[in-house]
């Protein structure tokens, strides 16, 4: 009985109707949630911090994995696509995002810099969309005019080339939930090298002053670009930067962990007391962007080590299946499905037709009529709208 | 890191233009672009550069020379700057180990780290850092990682560079100050990596700004800039990095600022560009001669700011017409200031309104670049409407 069972969740699995196969697999007794423990956060200002333990149900736990997968692979064949030349540009690529994401509402705002394709995916769009806009076509979510720095979404302001420039932008953000007064916040996410901007100073001033609901997240991952942290800060304890806002360093390789602190955060500034940092502490395997191979300022040795102790996707796929929330199987079932939708998802990003050349022009201004764009010599015009 | 740079710059072969060239002579450009995007092949093929790099013959004054691409130029310029001068100081983002264009390779090692050194990502910390050092004398060399970084710094360069020396009175000076940045479209920089900013800086008396077009241009113009007493924004075209390679003098020489050079003398227009513009305008003056029989002038003016109005006007009276080409948005470009003067100073000379050739009123495209830039054809066909005018 039990061996028809399994062959017949295996057929279904193989036509990927997923609650079927969830239902026959679900009477093989998985546990429901399971309780874990977390790492305790470093505080700054703070009585006290998030919890340190945390329940973590079985549905959640396949959306959070199947999420961290989707974002790896995408970023994986992006990479791909990218040495075969249908990307072009600069493509920065990397993970905490799935767990900020199970940490606030849809309908809080999130800002980033350029390591935006992960985010731009868990605030909704789809892998399709993302691709597309990396390789420039028009089925991409800027319409193929931005590229892999400046990706957009409903609540998710992108996607910035300048580094350090989103962070008043986001504290401005902030200020609208405020004045909105619909309780959401802002969560604006900035690097380790990005750290060391005034104009990020200049903003933690302003959300501390007018108590806005903005969350600061360092996302620390030892190297800005080539320099590492010690070189570059006078200062690595980056959650302690904001001085007089109170801040958090979490385990950033740890998703339950990313959640539990982003939970607490954002009760944090939704209780009105005002901004709130915290840190991330992450690691990327490659280097900063496609043309930097990642090892001329560091060890291939150091790379290896936290790819097998900390890999975030290891971390949950293990406490998964080692209290019974999921099998090995099961999460096998999920990466092919997963492998499935990018592979789709990059024949429809190399596939579709790049945007008109009319297109040119448009959505410089906002403007009632048209008007003309000059064009590279007096008898070149394009019309741009918006 | 050869690896690395060489990607990031993605060094094109100069002669595969059959294609290109039959596509977007017969204007097509969509055609062009549905091909582009069916097949790897056709891809590559939009690689292509929009320019030939032209390489000047080997100078023969300045003692022996040696093969160098542009970033080798720099490093050598500044090699013997750090050696001369024994308060010069080298520093930016990531110079240390020899930065992301490699133009400052070998110079921690030779000069020590109190000498060449990183420093945080901060542009307009580093620019104002620079004033601090020049204003007590000693030689600073700024780097800003790239031309489209440069904003931050903008209001330490245009307030207070660019105005010490006037509002103390010729107390105080920075004058040992040089910015240095890369600069100018690459092929695959979209948005944040291909800015040609010049203009901006064109419109604040007290700073000079200077852009080369080749290896020996390069190592002329910084080693003058470096020595000038004014702060000078050096700005060095990106995919002329690897892609330019000539013979260049080993010793320090000097290339003077504020003058341009006519690279070629003609009798019937006069084409005016600057960095890599340069080698465009040069093609078009060889189509000119070789498809319409007309004669060019073709004028590298070198220093933007501040400029030499007497090369270009002389030169207009002599042939009456003029196109200035620039890869920066038209509005408000450097065109319209060369335009602008000449149009005074050489009305009654003028056969043709001058033609100005730039990139679109547009933020520097992603996905659109080959059709934005200025390029050859757009140039030939600018010419050649003033030429039947």
């Amino acid at each position: 009985m039990r061996k028809m069972l399994a062959a017949v969740s295996r057929v279904l699995s193989v036509v990927a109707q997923k609650p079927a196969s969830r239902v026959l697999v679900a009477s093989r007794h998985f546990a429901n949630d399971a309780t874990f423990e977390i790492k305790k956060c470093d505080l700054h200002r703070l009585e006290e911090g998030p919890p340190v333990t945390t329940v973590l149900t079985r549905e959640d736990g396949l959306k959070y994995y199947r999420m961290m997968q989707t974002v790896r692979r995408m970023e994986l064949k992006a990479d791909q696509l990218y040495k075969q030349k249908i990307i072009r540009g600069f493509c920065h690529l990397e993970a905490c995002c799935v767990g900020l994401e199970a940490g606030i509402n849809p309908t809080d705002h999130l800002i980033t810099a350029y390591r935006a394709h992960g985010f731009t995916f868990t605030r909704g769009l789809s892998v399709r969309e993302i691709l597309a806009e990396l390789t420039g076509r028009r089925g991409g979510c800027a319409k193929g005019k931005g590229g892999s720095m400046h990706m957009y979404a409903k609540n998710f302001y992108g996607g910035n080339g300048i580094v350090g420039a989103q962070v008043p932008l986001g504290a401005g953000i902030a200020l609208a939930c405020k004045y909105n007064g619909k309780d959401e916040v802002c969560l604006t996410l900035y690097g380790d090298g990005a750290a060391n901007q005034g104009q990020i100073f200049e903003a933690y001033n302003m959300a501390a002053l007018w108590k806005l609901p903005c969350i600061f997240i360092c996302e620390n991952n030892r190297y800005g670009m080539g320099t590492s942290v010690e070189r570059a800060a006078a200062s690595t304890d980056y959650y302690k930067r904001g001085d007089f806002i109170p801040g958090l360093r979490v385990d950033g390789m740890d998703i339950l962990c990313v959640r539990e602190a982003t939970k607490f955060a954002a009760a944090y500034c939704r209780s009105g007391k005002g901004p709130i940092l915290m840190e991330l502490q992450t690691y990327r395997y490659h280097g900063h962007s496609m043309s930097d191979p990642g090892v001329s300022y560091r060890t291939r040795e150091e790379i290896q080590e936290v790819r097998s102790k900390s890999d975030p996707i290891m971390l949950l796929k293990d406490r998964m299946v080692n209290s019974n929330l999921a099998s090995v199987e099961e999460l096998k079932e999920i990466d092919v499905e997963v492998r499935k939708e990018i592979e789709d998802a990059a024949q429809f990003a190399t596939a579709d037709p790049e945007p008109p050349l009319e297109e040119l022009g448009y959505h410089i201004y906002c403007n009632d009529p048209p008007f003309e764009v000059r064009g590279a010599n007096q008898w070149i015009k394009f019309k741009s709208i918006s | 890191m050869a690896a690395s740079a060489g990607r990031l710059l993605r060094l094109r072969a100069a002669g595969a233009e059959g294609p290109w060239r039959r596509l977007r002579g017969a204007g097509m450009p969509r055609g062009f672009l549905q091909s582009a995007s069916a097949c790897g092949a056709a891809a590559q093929r939009r690689q292509v550069a929009h320019f030939t790099f032209q390489p000047d013959a080997e100078p023969v004054e300045y003692g022996q020379t040696q093969k160098m691409n542009l970033f080798q130029a720099v490093t050598s310029a500044l090699d013997n700057s750090l050696a001369k001068d024994p308060t010069a100081v080298i520093f930016g983002e990531d110079v240390a180990f020899g930065g992301v264009f490699r133009c400052t390779v070998g110079l921690r090692d030779k000069y020590g780290k109190d000498r060449v050194f990183n420093t945080p990502l901060c542009e307009q910390g580093i620019v104002g850092f620079g004033i601090g050092i020049a204003v007590t004398g000693a030689t600073a060399i700024a780097e800003i990682q790239f031309a489209d970084y440069i904003f931050p710094a903008f209001d330490q360069i245009v307030n207070e560079a660019a105005k010490y020396r006037y509002r103390s009175g010729d107390l105080f000076n920075c004058g040992s100050l040089t910015i240095r940045s890369p600069w100018g479209c690459v092929g695959h920089g979209a948005l944040y990596h291909s800015q040609s900013p010049e203009a901006f800086f064109a419109h604040c008396p007290g700073i000079k700004v200077v852009v080369p077009r080749s290896p020996f241009q390069a190592k002329g113009l910084l080693l003058s800039c470096i020595e000038d007493k004014n702060p000078c924004i050096f700005f060095e075209p990106k995919i002329l990095y690897r892609a330019a390679v000539e013979q260049v003098p080993v010793e320090p020489y000097n290339i003077p600022l504020s003058q341009a050079e006519v690279i070629q003398e003609g009798s019937d227009v006069t084409l005016v560009a600057w960095g890599t513009q340069v080698h465009v305008i040069r093609e078009v003056a060889a189509m000119a001669q070789e498809k319409l029989g007309v004669s060019c002038e073709v004028i590298d003016l070198r220093t933007i700011l501040p400029w030499d109005v007497d090369t270009v006007c002389k030169s207009v009276i002599k042939t009456g017409r003029l196109l200035v080409s620039h890869e920066a948005p038209l509005t408000g470009g450097f065109a319209s200031e060369i335009s602008s003067t000449v149009q005074e100073e050489c009305f009654l000379n003028l056969e043709a309104p001058i033609s100005r050739v730039c990139g679109y009123d547009t933020p520097f495209p992603h996905i659109f670049e080959p059709f934005y830039i200025p390029d050859k054809w757009k140039c030939y066909d600018a010419l050649r409407k003033m030429i039947n005018y």
